[in-house]
């Protein structure tokens, strides 16, 4: 019943900040919020407006020949992020779930990668390989593919599209939305919070859920929302870059999908404990 | 209470109290390689830098080991020590300055505050090429100025990592205030971290080194004690907008220790005195990105010098200066010892040292104060310029409860000023209230921009107001505020009023963390372009939450009020949150000029300008 708690917490967590950022989103349509975002007024001032035409290699007293200052604005940045890297106790798998990036500020390229290993066998893994572009200033465009590969079942490669980046209130929010062969189409959703309990104690609620376009009888992936993870995950951070976790997920699976694992014998939810690490470099 | 040499700690202990203490003997390591000696003439106490003077200098640059916190590091040096050498030197000497680098990759130094011709700046890409491995750079200029300054690289991080530098410049006519005792106090800090490292974990997570988040428990505290309703609206345009109250600094104690003349806390760096000396500090903030309160407890503080600058003597208690700033301080010490302590903005550690009778004496030291959050004035600044006035005096400003609809609705701008036109003197004798966003503030670069900014030049920043009031301090304690720093007659040469005024907006995205000007980092900007001799108004307003020191080479920043009062010379200018500022300027030297933040992360972020004066 403790988890049943957590569940429902976790899913009021979510439900109350997607309220808060519809509102949000609401305001800044109305222009009561004109501090953050929007786009420029007609008479809004030209930044160049005092260089007289001259620019950082051209006009008296540049230095010749190429530019040589380049600031940290043109250097490259590459990071990789183990968001979850567990084991889960019920289904005695280990789930890795890593984001990489190599890039500007604004343009990056991202990897994301996220699999399941039991038995010394990739069981199945989603890799995507995506070109990263600001969108504003909180969230990213992403534009690329995603390569899905089943041990048991038939891989399938998808066009992606997707938003990823940081709503109002603190939810990290990553949106994506699939093309794949023979008129294939997904959904996949994933939100995140970070509630500091200390300085060092986090508490991370997290959901995530799958929709596709149609039936994948290979994979057993029904059409409409296909599968549901509602996780709460307490790390401690030795470091803000290395974090041991414990936690709790529930997954529920839905529709067809749901048919397809009862008619295989297996259950169609179940709560599962989880210990795992977060770190990134 | 005394702090001596830390006691032997259980490993388990460590940590933290060691990274904010250091290593009571830290710095760099005793062998010097014998050029090292050959070129430092002066003598090397701990923590006192030596002493060069005369007309020709030679420094060597080179790569040296240090040890500030238990690990050996290799920092970048001039001559061997940290700080580097303090030059003495006379104003209206010709100097020669050679300078040689013995490090395997370019370097340069740059002469903090210094009018000089451009070429001799020392800014690679801007004034020259930089020194290159193994080359000796002659710098040549005639000193027009006297007062306190400091030099430092303007290369990469190399200023992070050790190359910085007390300038002083003795005025041809004399020291206007007669001081027995006369200490250069430069502050710094120091990081094990390679700084491109630092920088890149700020890349990925911005809030890195910032351990004093607001936390669920300190959100349960504020229920209790405001109730739920108050609880939830102190945090709802934070978290509604992602902006942290407690992002006052993007590094922290956790990554830095705070040294104080190039001596950690627990080495407690001391001046002495005798007993009814008057006693001249020229404190220079030569950290690489923090902000520092400074007090003497016990003593009051008579600056007299800001940015080498003669201002009119005013007394304080308390003073905040950002990397870039000085401030020439008179004390007169009457008991055996005090504590010089300089708590960082974040209140995550300090640098220290004592003012002492004799070597040895120590005087108690304060702890931290506790973390205060930012305002919704630091964020969205003053309903009107009227209550920018009346309620941002030292001690009433208050206006974290204010609700923000109201403050839309006072969003009172004055169109009757035209900005940036050519026009008769008359609309330019003060500075454009009218706000005027770059179209480029709108993109993905800036976080936030101010519609509501505050002009007035008294509010002594967060965690400095109220402090009486907050039991902090005691009754009557003064902090230093711009409004308080007026350049002595004859400082301010230039009475014309500005030809032309010029807006810019310092922004930001703290989540990317990127900084620009006009939402335009470095790499894509363009230069402004200023006419020699012209008098011209610049115009700064800050779109972010952080205090920008502001550095403009090769000529004077000139403080004014928001009525268009000219009041102080500087060479560095703190802009604070959600301020609006202005200052005039006559770029008296042709060339190209470097203009920046001078937190060091800022700048090579992209909050970094380059000037043409032609």
């Amino acid at each position: 019943m403790k988890l049943n708690t957590m569940k429902y917490l976790t899913t009021l967590v979510f439900t109350v900040g997607a309220l808060q950022v519809n509102t949000v989103l609401a305001q800044m349509d109305h222009g009561e919020m004109q501090t953050q975002g929007g786009s420029a007024p007609a008479n809004a001032r030209d930044p160049h407006a005092y260089s007289d035409g001259y620019t950082l290699t051209e006009g008296p007293y540049a230095q010749p020949g190429p530019r040589q200052l380049k600031l940290a604005d043109e250097h490259a940045f590459w990071s990789v992020l183990s968001d979850r890297l567990e084991y889960q106790e019920d289904s005695d798998s280990t789930v890795y779930d890593i984001q990489a990036w190599y890039g500007t500020t604004y343009d990056r390229f991202v990897i994301k990668a996220e699999g399941d290993i039991a038995d010394g066998t990739l069981e199945e893994s989603s890799t995507d390989l995506l070109w990263g572009h600001a969108l504003n200033a909180y969230f990213d465009t992403q534009l690329g593919v995603r390569l899905d590969q089943y041990n048991e079942g038939e891989d399938r490669q998808w066009l992606a599209f997707g938003v990823q980046g940081l709503a109002p209130y603190w939810f990290e929010l990553d949106v994506t939305a699939y093309v794949g062969d023979d008129g294939r189409t997904a959904l996949s959703a994933e939100a995140e919070y970070e509630l500091l309990l200390t300085q060092r104690l986090i508490l991370q609620p997290r959901a995530e859920l799958n929709l596709y376009g149609k039936d994948d009888l290979d994979n057993r992936l029904g059409s409409g929302l296909s599968d549901l993870a509602l996780g709460l995950r307490l790390r401690y951070e030795f470091s803000r870059q290395f974090s041991p976790y414990i936690g709790v997920e529930w997954t529920d699976t839905y529709g067809d999908t749901a048919d397809y694992r009862r008619a295989a014998g297996q259950d169609t939810s179940g709560t599962q404990f989880v210990a795992g690490l977060r770190f990134w470099f | 209470m005394t702090h001596g040499f830390p006691r032997p700690k259980q490993p388990w202990q460590l940590g933290r109290r060691r990274f904010v203490q250091g290593l009571a003997a830290g710095g760099v390591l005793a062998a010097t390689p014998s050029w090292v000696q050959s070129a430092v003439k002066g003598s090397t106490a701990l923590g006192s830098a030596p002493v060069l003077s005369g007309r020709e200098i030679d420094l060597v640059i080179a790569e040296t080991p240090v040890n500030f916190t238990g690990v050996t590091r290799m920092a970048t040096t001039i001559n061997g020590s940290i700080p580097a050498p303090t030059l003495r030197l006379r104003e209206g000497d010709e100097v020669t300055i050679r300078v040689t680098n013995r490090l395997p990759v370019a370097t340069s130094i740059h002469w903090h505050g210094i009018l000089l011709p451009y070429e001799m700046d020392g800014v690679p890409g801007i004034s020259f090429n930089g020194i290159a491995p193994g080359e000796t750079f002659v710098y040549r200029f005639t000193l027009r100025q006297s007062g306190t300054y400091w030099y430092h690289s303007h290369s990469g991080f190399q200023e992070m990592t050790g190359m910085y530098g007390a300038l002083i410049i003795e005025p041809r006519a004399g020291e206007r205030h007669r001081a027995d005792q006369d200490y250069v106090v430069q502050l710094s800090d120091w990081t094990d971290e390679d700084p491109m490292r630092a920088f890149s974990k700020l890349k990925v997570q911005s809030d890195v080194y910032n351990f004093n988040q607001p936390t669920f428990f300190d959100f349960t505290a504020d229920v209790s004690k405001l109730g739920l309703q108050a609880a939830l609206e102190k945090r709802q345009m934070w978290n509604q907008m992602r902006m942290n109250p407690t992002d006052l600094a993007d590094l922290s104690a956790a990554t830095l220790t705070f040294l104080m003349n190039g001596t950690t806390p627990a080495g407690n760096w001391s001046g002495l005195f005798q007993r009814g000396d008057r006693v001249r500090l020229r404190f220079i903030n030569a950290t690489s990105n923090s902000f520092y309160d400074v007090r003497v407890p016990g003593l009051q503080l008579t600056v007299i010098q800001a940015d080498g600058q003669d201002v009119e003597p005013v007394t304080v208690d308390e003073f905040r200066f950002g990397p870039g700033e000085t401030y020439d301080v008179m004390v007169e010490p009457r008991d055996d010892a005090y504590t010089i302590f300089a708590q960082s903005i974040d209140r995550s550690g300090y640098a220290r040292g004592t003012l002492t009778v004799r070597q040895g004496l120590t005087a108690p030291v304060p702890e931290p104060d506790p973390v205060e959050w930012l305002t919704m004035a630091d964020m969205m600044g003053a309903m009107s310029h009227s209550t920018g006035h009346e309620g941002m005096n030292q001690g009433s400003m208050n206006m974290g409860t204010m609700d923000h609809s109201q403050m839309h609705g006072g969003m009172a701008m004055d169109h009757s000023m035209h900005g940036t036109q050519n026009g008769a003197d008359h609309q330019l004798a003060k500075p454009s209230s009218t706000i005027r966003h770059a179209r480029t503030e709108y993109g993905a670069s800036v976080d936030m921009r101010v519609d509501t900014p505050r002009t007035n030049l008294d509010d002594p920043g967060i965690g400095l107001r109220n402090l009486s009031q907050r039991g902090l301090r005691p009754q009557g304690h003064r902090v230093l505020t711009l409004a308080d720093l007026k350049s002595i007659d004859g400082v301010l040469d230039d009475r014309r009023p500005p030809a032309r005024e010029l807006e810019l907006h310092l922004t930001g995205n703290m989540e990317r963390y990127s900084w620009s000007f006009d939402g335009l980092e470095f790499g894509k900007s363009t230069p402004v372009s200023l006419r020699h001799n012209e008098r011209v108004r610049i115009i700064l307003q800050n779109d972010t939450m952080m205090t920008h020191p502001m550095h403009l080479h090769g000529m004077w920043s000139e403080l004014e009020t928001d009525q268009g009062e000219l009041r102080v010379r500087r060479h560095t200018i703190p802009v604070q949150p959600a301020q609006r500022i202005s200052y005039l300027t006559t770029p008296h030297d042709l060339g190209r000029w470097a203009w920046h933040c001078h937190l060091l992360f800022h700048m090579d972020a992209g909050m970094f300008r380059e000037v043409v004066v032609s």
